[in-house]
């Protein structure tokens, strides 16, 4: 929607891959993390982007916010390889300092460099 | 992904075509293929491929699937949802900026030029003309609600005779339960079946208690996303 009318559509994270090929066109180098399959409540759907650079910068999400750091991380060595990688993710103890989802769901996520 | 690739896709989104990228899991390799039949890239289509590819940018629903080259990651890209709303009323204001914050591209209808203004509505489409012009080029195809609010039967009727029998996937209009008797009967006369008379939500909306134009925005949004989602779960 026009800018004017006051409201963005948010619904679908389509300025995320925008925005990955701004900062590639600008030299960065660039990862896309994908969430690929869900099971149970986890809390983005399937399609959604997280855009990285090697100065760790990110737009986007593929959880609501509960493994970012954890992809953000993972998708340094993608830029530094080349080799596309997945993630997956699952019911964390709230206890333990490990990284997972706290809403008990599951999450895949493919992370892949931009080249 | 390849820049190349995502320049495409990027293109492709703007130009609202539907497609979908397709990712190789175990090599990432890519291709986008389009529902009119065309592909490009490095992933080998198959026919099953193909199909079950189809399937997916038809239900709107991206998901894994498994292929001859392994599993494969088919991300749907689809325009925007549409709503058309008909009658540039009070209640019409509200409604198309929440559906624009839910994704919708928003058209309002209204041959009432004072009505359908751009002070209203700023960044809505608006069409000035009487629904039964303005329906068939905007042709409501399954990813389309369409929304009635005048109350006037010379404008509703010819927009929901107009929609009676497109692929809409929602249809509701506005009025109380005695207006939509009376609306079911014209439209009855008019020669359209209980089956498709069916397909309209009047009173429109969920029983929400609404009462302010925005609360009745609210009320219509919420079963227009629960419609969509029943077919969702129904195509599922």
């Amino acid at each position: 929607m026009a800018a004017d009318a006051g409201v963005t559509a948010i619904s679908k994270d389509d300025d995320v891959l925008n925005e990955a090929r701004v900062w590639r066109e600008d030299g960065r180098d660039v990862a896309i993390a994908t969430v690929i399959r869900t099971w149970g409540s986890s809390p983005r759907p399937v399609g959604s982007h997280l855009a990285i650079d090697s100065g760790q910068n990110f737009v986007g999400s593929v959880s609501g916010g509960c493994i970012e750091g954890a992809v953000i991380h993972e998708a340094q060595e993608v830029i530094a390889t080349g080799k596309p990688k997945i993630l997956e993710y699952g019911v964390t103890n709230e206890l333990a300092w490990e990284v997972g989802l706290a809403c008990g769901g599951q999450v895949h996520v493919y992370v892949e460099k931009l080249d | 992904m390849k820049q190349q690739i995502l320049k495409r896709v990027l293109a492709d989104r703007e130009a609202k075509r539907q497609f979908a990228l397709v990712t190789r899991l175990e090599t990432g390799e890519q291709s986008i293929l389009y529902l009119d039949g065309a592909d490009e890239g490095e992933v080998e289509i198959d026919s099953a491929l193909r199909s079950t590819v189809e399937d997916a940018i038809r239900d709107d629903r991206s998901g894994t699937v498994a292929g001859a080259g392994g599993d494969m990651f088919v991300e749907v890209f689809n325009p925007p949802l549409r709503l058309l709303i008909v009658g540039a009323v009070h209640i019409a204001q509200p409604l198309a900026r929440m559906a624009s914050v839910a994704g919708y591209d928003v058209t309002v209808i209204d041959p009432r030029g004072s009505f359908a203004t751009d002070d209203r509505f700023p960044g809505v489409t608006l069409v000035n003309e009487w629904p039964d012009e303005a329906m068939p080029p905007l042709d409501p195809d399954r990813r389309t609600a369409v929304v009635t609010l005048t109350h006037d039967p010379k404008i509703d009727d010819p927009a929901l005779a107009a929609v009676l029998r497109s692929d809409a996937f929602y249809i509701g209009a506005l009025g109380s339960r005695k207006t939509h008797a009376a609306r079911v009967e014209r439209l009855t006369e008019s020669g359209f079946g209980a089956d498709e008379i069916g397909r309209i939500h009047g009173p429109v909306g969920l029983s929400l208690g609404a009462v302010s134009p925005a609360e009745i925005a609210v009320s219509i949004l919420a079963q227009v996303t629960r419609t969509l989602h029943d077919k969702e779960r129904v195509a599922a």
